[in-house]
């Protein structure tokens, strides 16, 4: 999918995290995703929920590479 | 805060067909679930079962598939979200297999089919329905285990180690989970009039408190309970409808 943008993955990461419980305000590139508390199970969800908006599949060894909001949406523009 | 039942989810009983399994789907539909009957090789029974459920006005549908073949989890849940036409928000983990003997003379085989059959398809069918209540916040896993498991039975070494590991796999992946508004439980029969148990002997039934054999009803009932709205606070245990037995 090439003509997937940033700002799409971006707004589908954010809106994921949202609903996972972390505040809108805390979520940026930059922000690490254990301080948004989200854990092990809410990775699972957000790799089903790539996979289903852009069909890129992540590996739990993918995942486990993911440390912070700006490393999951790189991830997934690269794989896109 | 207790989660709703979503509109249009539906169920999925392995081994439907007959006995236990077949009296759990009918329970589900009377609590308006529509109901994907699974069964291996009993076509006219899970016929039968389908048209029982449909003459008392709930949805039915049969599926054939071999849950003990790790390609059918996902196709299983897929057929059955297809026919009912939304996903499957509630699995029962029904189907199972005994191959008895005592352990010094169980054959490979006689372990593997019942491993593979009892606790491994109730894993791979478990991990992917909760692909779909994950997303849903909503689901219902019931895994039918025995009495025979957390308690000893000579002759079923193979049929207990399956059974209490059903019971274990079920504690854990229901903490996995329980955030998401999905619960994962187990529902331990003991001796259940079916097909499978005719060859119990009588001085076994003798040890039963309750002094009778249970019937499908009986357990389908918890099951029933289980996968409610109103169960939403259990998770991870497992209910002993056994007259007394495990007591």
């Amino acid at each position: 999918m090439a003509d997937l943008t940033t700002e799409q993955i971006e707004k589908v990461i954010t809106d994921s995290l949202i609903s996972f419980g972390a505040n809108a305000e805390d979520i940026n590139r930059d922000a690490e995703l254990a301080a948004l508390d989200i854990d092990s199970l809410d990775l699972a969800e957000l790799s089903q929920i790539i996979e289903e908006h852009f069909g890129v599949e992540l590996t739990s060894a993918d995942v486990a590479e993911i440390t912070t909001v700006g490393d999951a949406i790189d991830l997934v523009a690269e794989r896109g | 805060m207790s989660h709703a039942r979503p509109e249009g989810a539906s169920a999925l009983v392995t081994g439907g067909s007959r006995g236990i399994g077949a009296a759990i789907a009918g329970a589900l539909a009377a609590d308006g679930w529509p109901v994907a009957v699974n069964y291996r090789s009993a076509a006219a029974e899970a016929a039968a079962t389908v048209a029982s459920i449909e003459a008392s006005g709930g949805r039915a549908v049969a599926i054939a598939g071999d849950v003990a073949d790790p390609a059918v989890a996902a196709l299983l849940l897929d057929a059955a979200a297809e026919a009912l036409g939304g996903p499957v928000l509630a699995l029962v983990n029904n189907a199972g297999v005994r191959a008895d003997g005592l352990a010094l003379s169980l054959s490979d085989e006689d372990w593997r089919i019942v491993l593979d059959t009892n606790l491994g398809s109730t894993y791979r069918l478990t991990r992917v329905a909760l692909r779909a209540m994950i997303r849903a916040r909503f689901g219902r896993v019931i895994n039918i285990a025995s009495v025979v498991g957390p308690r000893a039975n000579a002759g079923q070494a193979n049929y207990a180690a399956s059974k209490a590991a059903v019971i274990a796999f079920t504690k854990t992946a229901a903490v996995e989970v329980a955030r998401r508004g999905v619960t994962i439980n187990a529902v331990a029969p003991g001796l259940i009039a079916t097909d499978m148990t005719q060859d119990i002997p009588e001085a076994f039934r003798e040890k039963v408190p309750a002094g009778r054999a249970g019937t499908p009803e009986e357990v389908a009932a918890a099951v029933a309970f289980l996968a409610s709205e109103r169960a939403g606070y259990i998770t991870g245990s497992t209910v002993y409808v056994d007259g007394g037995l495990s007591a």
